[in-house]
């Protein structure tokens, strides 16, 4: 996952990249055997452990998703932890330090 | 592994903290909604089948999508009380792409690349105060992006 926030003023606006295929369980493989459905289904933001941000996502997402959020009364020094889950219940967490 | 009196105390407290995730993180996911094969499925498992057109909502897609894979849709409202926004792609096999959580401090303005099997609209629905308003916008997909 790729994070890239901006601090202006008070408003970070936060741009997140997940590496991930996104399979919907429709596509096929060179062998004509549909490839099993895994895709990201929760994208989540923490802020000293209080939750900012939360989105649900179905198979419709494009392959290597990118969320774009604002974030109003933030202020330099912060940290978001944010953390994605598929629906295979892999996982990767990574954090953003506002500046 | 050795059975200490706070090994044991340890395990139990991690142990609890699992259980306890369904709770708060994937039981959340509404597999019902996301899994609906049909528009009007998913609209009425997310509880918006009555919802009303408001021009308090903002929808930002590309009239034309060359390249159904990946469709950059930008969602905004200056409705208040947001509750949830959510976006569907009426034609896709399963239409309910995305759904955002409001909180306090966030913006209700997401961005969010989405996939198009075909030429269809693009529906956000925002739930607030308890009611549904929605806006939507017509994208002609060149090339779609479900089939493999």
């Amino acid at each position: 996952m790729r994070i890239k926030a901006k601090l202006k003023g008070d408003v970070a606006t936060v741009k997140l990249l997940i590496k991930h295929a996104m399979e919907s369980g429709r596509r096929k493989d060179e062998a004509g055997k549909i490839i099993p459905a895994k895709f990201v289904q929760t994208v989540s933001g923490h802020i000293a452990g209080t939750q900012v941000f939360e989105v649900n996502t179905g198979a419709g997402v494009s392959k290597n998703p990118f969320i774009q959020v604002v974030l109003n009364g933030r202020a330099a020094g912060e940290t978001i932890d944010f953390k994605w889950t598929d629906s295979s219940g892999a996982s990767e967490e990574k954090s953003v330090t506002l500046k | 592994m050795s059975l200490t009196r706070r090994g044991m105390l340890k395990r139990i407290i991690a142990g609890s903290a699992v259980a306890l995730v369904p709770f708060s993180a994937f039981a959340q996911w509404a597999e019902a909604a996301f899994k609906a094969d049909n528009y009007k499925a998913a609209l009425t498992a997310i509880g918006s089948e009555g919802a009303v057109a408001s021009d308090k909502i903002k929808l930002k897609a590309p009239e034309i999508a060359e390249n159904g894979a990946v469709v950059p849709i930008q969602v905004s409202s200056t409705l208040e009380n947001i509750e949830s926004i959510s976006l569907l792609v009426e034609k896709n096999p399963t239409p309910l792409t995305a759904q955002f959580k409001m909180f306090p401090g966030l913006k209700p303005d997401f961005k969010i690349r989405v996939r198009m099997g075909e030429t269809s609209k693009v529906v956000a629905i925002v739930k607030a105060d308890g009611k549904s308003y929605s806006a939507s916008s017509e994208v002609k997909v060149t090339i779609g992006g479900c089939g493999g």
